[in-house]
């Protein structure tokens, strides 16, 4: 018998052997025994020489056919949990938390937000002002965010945003009809007496707003012209030079390219810079000292005008009813689609079996859509098609196949008959509005 | 010469609208002719009725320009209203590179109108759009961008179409005097007819240049194409960006009803449309 105070290291050959013989069955417990560890054992120990052993049975995983795969960037993938959740729960867990407590300067960026949410084209924006305010690590910047209105967004500190101020004047013109547009341009001399308070107050080194139709470019330039600050226009690219900080801008209607020293305020248009990725901001929120003094607008907004959604051209359109080969009753269709105020379209194969006109095709060889909404009935999501709405925000699939693509790209999908449901779907749009028109 | 001798005010009775025009630059073939989005401001301020019309040029006064600025002149024919075609344009000669502002600010106190219509931004130079912007600051008047109609002017207030993204369109009334912007959502010019364009007015007057120093220290460049951005991969290791940007598209986490009525399966889209705020209220 030995014990650890034994001078001399005793070996049991036999004990040796079974540790060499991985299908013998004490193998594991021998193993673990020699090792001093758990039943599994470390796949690295150092050897009694020093050298680094390794146990290649003990590193690796089986993958998906029974192979053994050995991954070596050291993300390795525990077969045993489920795949998808684990690797998303890892991209979230890679971002740093960014605390900026005293700012040496701001950065102002007002998102558009359209339907109350960051666009791609804020996030955008948002990746820039990141661009700017972390240039020098030893004085950093903060990103100021100023938002008007409702909204539905919580994603701000991971889009970058280290303060947040909201302003809540017109919050209570948001008009549930309209979704995107109703966020914008209601009443621009309100939004920009705000941004002038924030100028005062905090006085940001830079003002970096979209160069966008959804309410950035009007009130980008009225802030301009109220600051008396000359802006750098559809801005797609900020660097830094010898001299300072230049900007690439678009000029004469798109047809060239203006490189000029960095203005106090740009316009930017989408895709000017990557968006944040890998940090999470604080986006705490903020106030502002002062209290808002507001003259009476010289711009009334009498409302929203119906449209008839059947003349928007498709790529417009925010709301889509798109219908496929799984429709039959195309009278009901199209009355779903004037119920809900829809815009109409259509997948190739309803189109070539003459149901539907061929300016309402979705799709690859048809129109690229940037609906918010898009509800696809009786559609199996082709790649053809699925290229086509690659932009649409929520996409909602009605199908009898609960496996097909549509519904793996839907963000609800309901398995069920495509006529019965749109049915169901107006019988119930029109008991709610008839209990409107009775109240 | 001093510019009030050109530039006439409207009667009394009638509505003085003044409609900014550019020389524009053709997208394919680079040549002058006129402005889009300002000939559509020219055509708006022809629909309205009883209105009395005067075109504004700032800039440059040659030959090529002036063939240009012709096309407006040319903008004659039945228009509905009755008579509000100008009768003549008036450019206020300025240096190649100038910034007009101080002559249109100029001009349009000596002119009053009631309204300004011009296009959302220039077809050259600069095109940055602030214009009608800086316009309106010093004048202290109200701005209006993107309109496509202009539904009736009566005591002093006008009441407009707005045309916002996704073919929507919002009414608004504003306080005149006012500046409008047109953009492409106006209905489209009519054509210029080559007679009335070789006969009509061009009145010139000459004005202080003020040039624009900052810009011509720029670097203006023909565009280039600039790649569109097909995917955003955030992946730190060269094995994540692999898989990301060969991996298909897997289902986004999306809530599958089986099994349902259709009536429950309605109801849950009716609830997801109701939230994103599509249905009709
Ligand atoms: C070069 C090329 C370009 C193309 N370009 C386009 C394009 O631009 N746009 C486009 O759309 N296609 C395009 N296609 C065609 C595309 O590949 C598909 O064939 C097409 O999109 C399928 O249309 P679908 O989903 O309506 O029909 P199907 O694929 O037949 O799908 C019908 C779906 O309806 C479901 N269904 C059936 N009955 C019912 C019911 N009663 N209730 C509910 N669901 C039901 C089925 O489960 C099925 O999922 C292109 C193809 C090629 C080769």
């Amino acid at each position: 018998m030995h014990n650890g105070t034994d001078p001399l290291p005793r070996r049991d050959s036999r004990k040796e052997r079974i540790a060499r013989n991985r299908l013998h069955p004490e193998h594991d417990a021998v193993l673990a025994e020699m090792l001093g560890t758990s039943r599994v054992g470390p796949s690295l120990w150092a050897g009694p020489n020093g050298l680094a052993r390794r146990n290649p049975h003990r590193v690796g995983f089986s993958g998906p056919n029974g192979i053994k795969r050995i991954d070596r960037s050291g993300a390795q993938i525990d077969t045993s949990l489920n795949l998808r959740t684990e690797r998303q729960a890892v991209v979230a867990d890679r971002r740093t938390t960014v605390e900026i407590e005293t700012p040496a300067f701001l950065i102002a960026v007002v998102p558009d937000l359209p339907g109350g949410r960051l666009s791609a084209h804020d996030r955008d924006l948002l990746g820039l002002a990141r661009q700017l305010a972390d240039a020098d690590p030893a004085v950093p910047g903060a990103v100021l965010a100023i938002v008007f209105g409702a909204i539905r967004e919580d994603g701000f500190g991971t889009a970058g945003v280290d303060r947040l101020l909201h302003s809540l004047i017109h919050s209570a013109d948001q008009s549930p009809g309209l979704g995107a547009s109703s966020n914008t341009q209601c009443r621009p001399e309100a939004r920009l007496a705000v941004l002038a308070d924030v100028e005062r107050e905090l006085l940001p080194c830079h003002w970096l707003l979209p160069d966008s139709p959804m309410g950035g470019a009007d009130l980008g330039r009225r802030l301009a012209a109220r600051l008396s600050e000359r802006p750098a226009t559809q801005v797609w690219q900020i660097n830094q030079d010898a001299d300072g900080k230049r900007c690439n801008g678009l000029g004469a209607a798109g047809s060239t390219d203006i490189n000029r020293p960095l203005s106090r305020l740009v316009l930017a248009l989408a895709e000017c810079a990557e968006p944040v990725a890998m940090t999470r901001h604080a986006a705490r929120p903020m106030t502002l000292p002062a209290p808002l003094s507001r003259m009476p607008g010289r711009i009334q907004d009498l409302g929203a005008v119906a449209v008839d959604p059947a003349t928007v051209a498709l790529d417009e359109a925010e709301f889509i009813l798109a219908a496929g080969r799984g429709v039959s009753d195309w009278a009901g269709f199209h009355n779903a689609a004037a119920v809900l105020g829809a815009t109409e379209g259509a997948s190739r194969v309803a189109v070539d079996d003459g149901f539907m006109a061929r300016d309402r095709q979705v799709g690859a060889s048809g129109t690229w859509v940037t609906a918010r909404v898009y509800l696809a009935v009786g559609i199996s999501g082709a790649i053809q098609h699925l290229q086509g709405i690659k932009s649409c925000d929520k996409v909602v699939s009605i199908n009898l196949d609960p496996d097909c693509d549509m519904n793996k790209r839907a963000d609800l999908a309901v398995i069920g008959d495509a006529d019965e449901i749109l049915a169901a779907l107006v019988a119930l749009q029109q008991r709610i509005e008839e209990k409107a028109d009775a109240a | 010469m001093p510019p009030d001798v050109l530039v006439e005010s409207a009667p009394a009775d009638r509505l003085g609208i003044a409609v900014l025009v550019s020389v524009g630059r053709h997208p394919l073939t680079g040549r002058t002719r006129r402005a889009d989005q300002d000939a559509r401001a020219y055509e708006l301020a022809l629909s309205i009725a009883g209105a009395c019309t005067a075109l504004l040029h700032a800039g440059q006064n040659d030959a090529e320009n002036e063939l240009a600025l012709r096309g407006y002149l040319g903008m004659v024919g039945a228009s509905e209203s009755g008579e509000n075609t100008a009768e003549r344009l008036v450019v206020i000669e300025q240096a190649i590179g100038a910034d007009v502002l101080p002559a249109l600010v100029n001009a349009l106190r000596e002119l009053t109108p009631e309204l300004v219509l011009c296009g959302m931004r220039a077809e050259t130079g600069e095109g940055s759009g602030m214009l009608p912007y800086l316009l309106a600051e010093w004048l202290g008047w109200p701005i209006v961008s993107g309109v496509a109609q202009v539904e009736s002017v009566s005591d002093g207030v006008a009441t407009l179409l707005q045309a916002l993204p996704r073919g929507q369109r919002r009414r608004l009334s504003v306080r005149l005097p006012a500046i409008v912007t047109v953009d492409s959502a106006a209905p489209g010019a009519r054509p210029s007819a080559f007679g009335p364009a070789r006969r009509g007015g061009l009145a010139v007057s000459a004005a202080a240049s003020m040039p624009d120093e900052a810009r011509a220290e720029w670097l203006t460049t023909p565009a280039r194409k600039r790649p569109r951005r097909l995917k955003i991969i955030t992946a730190l290791s060269a094995r994540d960006r692999f898989k990301a940007a060969a991996a298909k598209t897997q289902g986004g986490g999306g809530k599958v009803l089986t099994g349902v009525s259709p009536e429950i399966g309605a109801e849950a889209i009716q609830a997801l449309l109701k939230e994103e705020g599509v249905l009709p209220s």
